[in-house]
């Protein structure tokens, strides 16, 4: 067995648990990194057991078994001590165990409901995602200093055009219109759903700009109308019910 | 003389122990009661409060078995040094300074038969009487006495180094003797 020499004579010493205090806890501080000392203090400790037995004198007297006999007999051990206890003793351990069930089924909802804000606090950064790109997209596209181009066949003179995008089952549209000519004053151009069945459709109310572009986005149309054409006019600026005729621009599917 | 091997070990009486029979632990008493009473009383010289010790040693197995652990040793000499331990707490009017789980005993002889203690308790007395007066006494006063290094010196008046080489010597003497 090999151990620290400094240390042997302190180590018969704190066996027999006489080391001084400075000395104990310098000790204390090497058996914690040591195991052949912590082995050497064990034997040292054996050792110092073999003094105990030189120690042969009078038997305890009968009164201390007797003692002894009566103190454990009125302490039993739980293994016992069970099937002899009343109802009522056992409530604190089913309080106790109830608590536990408690604390598991508490444990459980937490753990679930974590997962469930993770879920959702993945699904609302997605969805800020989604918004953000498209407010790029709308500001790109309604931008007035934006610029605009129609590409168109060379030699040819820019014509007036309007693309429609149109949602049918949520009533969503987006116009976008460029080399639009001017409109009188107190007058606007007005564009119309023209609906598979029934009459026209107001879908918004607009003025080109300078360049002649204008846009129209989500204006109030119900839900789940077909479309059957898309129309302009133009109306006075408060708009009309009906179209005025004529129709200046006009396109279908 | 009844024979050891006739009876259940120590390991079986503590497991017993441990299912709360309460028989197995007046067979441990019967097997133990006289090595921890002696040594409590050798340090303690009253019967009263050796009484106590005793009382409490079994006690304390008795509430907690596992706390021996019979891999790590047999029952007797750690009985006896828990023994020791408590009644030296006792004589120093002072709170144990040391859990009994803390205590590890190792000693390789079987003592749990009477009869091998006998001649253990022969072997450590020849063993001590062999011994230079000043170790024997430098050593019986720090296992009996509890007394530190430094107190054993003030009192003998012999060196602080001088007082830790008789301590660690000695008991390497009655190592050696239980190795041959």
């Amino acid at each position: 067995m090999t151990t620290h020499p400094q240390f042997e004579e302190d180590l018969a010493l704190y066996a027999m648990g006489v080391l001084g205090e400075e000395d104990r806890l310098n000790l204390e501080h090497h058996l914690a990194d040591c195991p052949s000392c912590r082995r050497e203090l064990e034997a040292l400790r054996g050792d110092s057991a073999l003094l105990a037995l030189s120690t042969g004198g009078p038997r305890p007297p009968q009164r201390s078994r007797e003692r002894l006999m009566k103190a454990i007999a009125q302490e039993p051990r739980r293994v016992e001590a069970r099937r002899s206890r009343p109802w009522w003793a056992l409530v604190p351990a089913f309080a106790a165990g109830l608590l536990a069930v408690l604390a598991g089924w508490l444990l459980t909802q937490n753990s679930s409901l974590k997962q469930q804000v993770q879920v959702l606090k993945n699904r609302s950064l997605k969805q800020q995602a989604e918004l953000q790109r498209t407010r790029e997209i709308v500001s790109t596209l309604t931008a007035t200093d934006a610029m605009t181009v129609t590409l168109v066949a060379a030699k040819t003179p820019p014509q007036p055009q309007g693309k429609v995008m149109y949602m049918k089952d949520r009533g969503g549209l987006i116009f976008l219109a460029s080399n639009l000519p001017p409109v009188p004053s107190q007058k606007a151009y007005e564009l119309w759903l023209i609906p598979v069945q029934g009459a026209p459709m107001p879908a918004g109310v607009f003025k080109p700009d300078t360049h002649g572009s204008a846009t129209v986005l989500n204006p109030p149309l119900t839900p789940g109308v077909e479309a059957k054409a898309f129309a302009i006019t133009v109306e006075p600026e408060a708009g009309s019910a009906t179209p005025t005729m004529p129709i200046v621009m006009v396109g279908g599917e | 003389m009844p024979d050891p091997e006739a009876k259940p070990n120590d390991s079986l009486l503590v497991a017993a122990i441990r299912t709360g029979d309460e028989r197995a632990m007046g067979e441990l008493y019967d097997r133990y009661s006289g090595i921890v009473y002696s040594v409590a009383l050798r340090v303690l010289g009253d019967t009263g409060t050796a009484e106590d010790v005793l009382q409490e040693v079994f006690m304390q197995l008795w509430r907690n078995p596992g706390i021996f652990d019979s891999s790590r040793g047999n029952l007797a000499p750690w009985l006896a040094v828990i023994s020791r331990n408590r009644a030296i707490d006792a004589l120093r009017k002072r709170r144990p300074e040391t859990d009994i789980e803390d205590v590890v005993v190792s000693v390789e002889k079987d003592l749990a038969g009477e009869a091998d203690r006998a001649i253990a308790m022969g072997k450590v007395r020849s063993v001590l009487s062999a011994m230079p007066a000043p170790q024997r006494s430098a050593l019986e006063m720090a296992y009996f006495e509890g007394l530190t290094h430094s107190e054993i010196s003030q009192k003998t008046g012999e060196p602080l180094g001088t007082i830790k080489t008789r301590i660690r010597t000695g008991l390497l003497a009655l190592r050696k003797a239980f190795a041959t």
